[in-house]
């Protein structure tokens, strides 16, 4: 199957492959995976003051279109609030990469892994303000 | 023959997860044999027609039973339950931190070059999947678990996954 170019320009050049210090402050972690094709995908965001996302990181194990995918994301997320990255939708992904039907399912996978990073970032916080 | 029968009634095998192999073969040779397009090249057009679709008839149902992973979903399938793998993403963190190490580990061997280590993977990973077979054999055919048994396959969609990218890691170092 034949790939976008903008598939191609992320998937040979991801941007910000990698992850936080564990330890970092202010970093969510989400974790998600795909049976349908066995692909797994971290996204982890740094938050700052306010709720903005200040960097962002992945580590995806899949096809072109899903490491473009999360690459993608990580690009997108930054600058926002948690808040606002949850508006992101697998069909903005999915334009912006001219992904085939065939391969929704990764940008699908993107946009849970921005859900899961920013509810492991909400707990966090809440178990912060808690504690 | 029917055409509308289970892949495990066209073989006359019971319908469970452990299978007789030998006799899974067996049954498969003797009816491609007797179904095989060439057979029928003398046949009129209907008749040849009718031989070819068995023979894919066959041919599916046989590539759908001899594989475990495959055989499970299709057990699951005609019990009517639904494996949710295309949009079933929440897979237990877990599980999921698990399979990102492994295929870490399984990345980082194949860079360095290390056979020796992708070899000591692979023990480890058969060694793995021998053991969930096993527990998906007693979900299905003992406890008839269907639900703990979708899980078990989800597991292993990712892991047969990860069982091919180890052999490709494999075959890379040895070039």
């Amino acid at each position: 199957m034949a790939y976008s170019v903008k598939v191609l320009d992320h998937y040979e050049n991801p941007r910000n492959v990698g992850s936080f210090g564990k330890e970092d402050e202010g970093v969510a972690t989400g974790m998600v995976g795909a049976p349908a094709c066995g692909d797994v995908m971290k996204l982890q965001i740094k938050v700052g003051k306010g709720g903005v996302i200040e960097d962002a990181k992945f580590k995806t194990y899949g096809c072109g279109s899903a490491i473009a995918s999360s690459s993608l994301v990580t690009e997108w997320v930054k600058g926002k609030t948690v808040d606002q990255a949850l508006d992101i939708k697998n069909t903005q992904i999915a334009e912006e990469l001219a992904l085939p039907p065939v391969k929704i399912h990764c940008s699908i996978l993107a946009e849970d892994a921005i859900k899961a990073a920013v509810a492991d970032y909400k707990k966090k916080h809440v178990d912060q303000a808690a504690g | 023959m029917d055409f509308n029968t289970d892949h495990f009634s066209l073989f006359e095998l019971p319908a469970r997860f452990r299978l007789d192999a030998p006799l899974l073969d067996g049954r498969y040779l003797e009816m491609q044999s007797r179904v095989h397009p060439d057979r029928f090249t003398g046949a009129g057009d209907a008749e040849r027609r009718l031989s070819l679709q068995w023979a894919t008839r066959v041919n599916e149902a046989y590539q759908t039973l001899k594989k475990p992973l495959s055989r499970a979903r299709y057990l699951l399938h005609l019990a009517d339950h639904d494996v949710g793998s295309e949009n079933n993403v929440l897979m237990p963190n877990d599980f999921l931190v698990e399979q990102m190490e492994w295929r870490e580990a399984v990345a980082e061997a194949r860079t360095a070059g290390e056979h020796h280590e992708l070899e000591h993977l692979h023990h480890r990973l058969q060694h793995d999947i021998g053991k969930r077979y096993e527990e998906l054999a007693a979900l299905l055919d003992d406890a008839h678990d269907l639900e703990q048994a979708a899980d078990r396959v989800r597991r292993l969609m990712f892991i047969e996954k990860l069982l091919v990218e180890l052999d490709e890691a494999m075959i890379a170092c040895e070039e």
